[in-house]
């Protein structure tokens, strides 16, 4: 088990380095003028040049990739071109809010959703599994933002219960951390819960059928038993590979999500870098995301000898 | 008082009460000390020389200090300058500081803080790159006097020195302003105006934070946009970046934020039904929609084809994509510079208003256009040059051009303007953008109307007609002789279509009703601005 570990963060070594070459080369060929930005629109064409010379943006690619490696290397992930600032500040700044929502957000999900999907799969064909299933359908269908604008609208500006927009560091208080991420917690949950609500029922129904839980049955335990604690562990498989997979999709929706509610967190970070060209920012979030991604695959790969102990490493 | 705050202020003066610290009034007095601004954009940098876009120079007001600034009626008045002599000749000007300037990290400001400020500023501003072009020598006298020698009289420059366009002539610390160049960007931000930076609270792209300055001596006269007494009467301004202007609308509805900069038109009228929110336009200087076609290539290099893009046009079309259909935000240009204004003429404009899209398209056929592609560059990301680009791609077609939509973003259109290779060849045809009213009242701020071929604002024109009545304009010592030469000016751009102005425009602003002192102007000034 210990060597399998290591073998599997050691090849995150290539993985990385496949990772960066490919944002680089992207970022390179991309159009969009980062000194174009800072000049502003009123700067003369030779302001720009002048700029652009500056901040080294006219050197070759490979002398500008062996740089960044270079300083990777080193454990430096460069300066943002507009801030100042050096990178690894700006993602210090910001991994906190995006940290506190996932958290929340996946807690609330997994809280929400298996139970949904082990009540829908026990119940199957009626109101309650139909009704479960409608919800799944319409938390894959409505976009993000939309949940976050009608949350605020009603949460927020018609009962006055929640912020509308904002965060606040843990520091600061459990309540005011939490009472900003609810809001954004449900808009982003909203589809996950759908997804994990759907595959938990789809394999509990498969489950359910095994001779295990008929003898289970035979033998008089519980129906809240034999649910939670044969049918499930069994199904778990499945549903925590759903919910790793999902780890993406809230990347993403985070994005989203900050965005809606005025989150400082790094998806925030990673558009406006996207839309200013600050590359090494870019650069940055993007290796930051994968080695994330990266660990949460192992994470889940490991989780799985817990569930199913005929799995071995 | 609304459910929430009422909840939070029982339980926080509760929490301080028992603690033995402030009592209830006084955390409701200390909340109403902070003002919570949204700007127009995220305050991306710091340095309002290195990076001139509208937003640093707007939260560089706060903390840097000018020698003169403009007042209302666009005079440049005094600031930091307690006075100044001009030689017989008009060469030479002595300038004398006020007494008690201080920066913000206690050091006194001195002479050589300004020569070394400007010095760093003139490279970047085309009223700095004149006086540069005449520099003879600029040197500190003592703490409190700097000389500047010219080689020509410079009548404009107080004007130079205190307007409110972008690069504004910022006074900082000589150990800065000496130590990074013009295209690099400063690392401290210290400077001697009426807040301070809180650089260790600053998360760009979410939050910047200013403190208000005790040691900052304000001018006695009344505040007057950038002239006079710059008193704050908030300890605290913080900027809170929201890049969606719904959230913005509901924290403003919901208390969460005083002041908004700009909120867009659509969501005027639901800002305007909440009794406890005040709507008022903004700037009333306003904006200029503009697209620019480029001289260098086909079609836009024969002033034939620009003429009857112009003659087409109607203003009317874009001022209700932009801002819809209140007249009162709008305006049909018949000149380039800013309506309202002392030099503002539509000398020579008529094919401005003309709006006769038959008159255009025979003026086309007579052309010899060729049919040769329009490749239109239009940033998605911004909802003002989105909405000209589709009306101004509905105007070629139907004018009878053929136009190559190509649909980016403005960090696209920022690098691919700059390039000067034919359209096919990864150049351009024409882009859109928009020119804030206070950058439009003389030919030297305004780069867009100028023409100088490889000097000139992207598209290149070179129309010396328009050229010849800048240094006219520099010369004259009066309104009259300004206004003659402006319109001489104005006629010359019209005819050549150094640009096609899209009509002037103004935006709003919107504050809870509990916030006052807030004023109209090309800045959002926070002084004299307080809360109850």
């Amino acid at each position: 088990m210990f060597a399998y570990v290591v073998r599997r963060v050691l090849a995150t070594i290539p993985v990385m380095a496949v990772v960066a070459l490919f944002v680089f080369s992207l970022l390179y060929i991309a159009p969009g003028d980062p000194a174009a930005v800072i000049a502003g629109d009123q700067a003369t064409p030779q302001d720009v040049e002048r700029i652009r010379e500056s901040l080294g943006l006219d050197r070759p690619y490979l002398v500008r990739f062996s740089a960044w490696v270079w300083d990777i290397l080193r454990g430096d992930l460069g300066v943002s071109i507009f801030t100042n600032l050096p990178v690894s500040t700006m993602i210090a700044q910001r991994i906190e809010p995006t940290l506190s929502l996932m958290i929340v957000t996946l807690i609330l999900a997994i809280s929400i959703a298996v139970p949904m999907g082990v009540v829908a799969a026990w119940k199957q064909g009626t109101l309650i599994d139909r009704a479960v299933m409608a919800f799944a359908v319409l938390g894959f269908s409505v976009p993000v933002f939309v949940v976050g604008y009608l949350l605020a609208y009603y949460f927020a500006l018609e009962w006055d219960l929640l912020p509308v927009q904002g965060y606040t560091p843990f520091s600061e208080g459990f309540w005011p951390w939490l009472e900003n991420l609810i809001l954004p917690a449900i808009a982003l949950g909203s589809v996950y819960i759908a997804l994990i609500a759907r595959i938990t029922r789809a394999t509990m129904l498969e489950v359910l059928q095994q001779d295990y839980i008929r003898t289970a049955r035979a033998k008089g335990v519980g129906q809240r038993a034999i649910l939670f604690l044969h049918a499930l562990k069994n199904a778990a498989v499945p549903i925590v590979t759903v919910i790793g997979i999902g780890i993406a999709l809230l990347i993403g929706g985070a994005v989203v999500t900050e965005s809606v509610f005025a989150i400082p967190g790094l998806g925030r970070l990673t558009v406006d870098a996207i839309l200013r060209r600050d590359y090494p920012v870019i650069q940055g979030v993007v290796l930051l995301f994968s080695f994330v991604y990266v660990l949460v695959n192992l994470a889940i790969d490991l989780l799985y000898t817990l569930f199913d102990p005929r799995i071995r490493y | 008082m609304d459910r929430r705050s009422f909840l939070k202020a029982g339980v926080a003066a509760g929490s301080v009460a028992a603690a033995g610290g402030l009592s209830a009034p006084a955390y409701s007095q200390a909340a109403n000390r902070t003002l919570r601004f949204v700007p127009q954009a995220n305050l991306a940098n710091f340095d309002p020389i290195w990076g001139t876009q509208y937003v640093v120079r707007n939260a560089s007001v706060l903390v840097w200090d000018t020698l003169y600034g403009f007042d209302e009626k666009l005079e440049p008045q005094r600031q930091m300058v307690e006075g100044e002599e001009v030689s017989a000749d008009g060469k030479t000007w002595t300038f004398k500081l006020r007494e008690g300037l201080r920066f913000h990290d206690g050091e006194p400001v001195r002479a050589r803080d300004v020569v070394a400020s400007i010095n760093r500023w003139m490279p970047r501003d085309p009223m700095g790159q004149l006086l540069r072009a005449i520099n003879v020598e600029l040197s500190a006298v003592d703490d409190r006097t700097f000389r500047w020698v010219l080689s020509a009289p410079f009548t404009k420059m107080k004007m130079a020195l205190g307007k409110n366009a972008t690069p504004m002539c910022f006074i900082m610390p000589e150990r800065i302003a000496s130590r990074f160049d013009s295209f690099t960007q400063i690392n401290e931000y210290v400077g001697s105006g009426p807040m301070r930076f809180v650089r260790n609270e600053w998360v760009p792209g979410a939050r910047a934070v200013f403190q208000r300055f005790d040691q900052y001596v304000p001018r006695n006269e009344p505040a007057s946009w950038l002239a006079g007494g710059k008193r704050m009467m908030v300890d605290r301004v913080e900027w809170v970046i929201m890049p969606d202007p719904a959230t913005a609308a509901a924290a403003l509805q919901n208390g969460e934020i005083d002041w908004w900069e700009n909120p867009i038109t659509d969501l005027v009228p639901v800002l305007r039904r909440n009794r406890n929110i005040a709507v008022d336009i903004a700037d009333p200087l306003g904006n200029i929609g503009s697209f620019r076609m480029n001289h260098l290539h086909a079609p836009f290099n024969n002033v034939k084809v620009r003429q009857a893009v112009m003659t087409a046009l109607s203003q009317q079309d874009y001022m209700t994509a932009l801002v819809g259909s209140d007249q009162n935000l709008w305006k049909v240009m018949g000149g380039f510079f800013t309506p309202g204004t002392p030099l503002y003429t539509e000398e020579g404009g008529e094919m401005m208003k003309a709006a006769n899209m038959e008159r255009g398209r025979q003026m086309l056929r007579e052309s010899g256009y060729a049919g040769e592609p329009v490749v239109c560059l239009v940033a998605q990301d911004q909802p003002i040059t989105k909405a000209q680009g589709d009306v101004t791609a509905d105007l070629l077609k139907r004018l009878g051009m053929n136009v190559e939509y190509v649909a980016t973003d403005w960090g696209t259109v920022g690098q691919r303007r700059a390039m000067k290779n034919p359209p096919g060849q990864g150049g351009w045809g024409m882009f859109h953008t928009w020119h804030a009213g206070a950058d439009a009242i003389n030919p030297v701020l305004y780069n867009a109307v100028r023409a100088n071929g490889d000097g000139a604002w992207f598209g290149w024109p070179t129309v010396p007609a328009v050229e010849a009545e800048v240094p006219n304009w520099l010369a004259a010592t009066t309104l009259e002789q300004e206004r003659a030469a402006i319109g001489r000016l104005n006629r010359a751009a019209v005819e050549n279509v150094v640009y096609c102005p899209t009509g002037f425009f103004l935006g709003y602003q919107a504050w809870r009703r509990n916030v006052s002192g807030i004023v109209k102007g090309p800045i959002p000034f926070a002084w004299g601005v307080s809360k109850s």
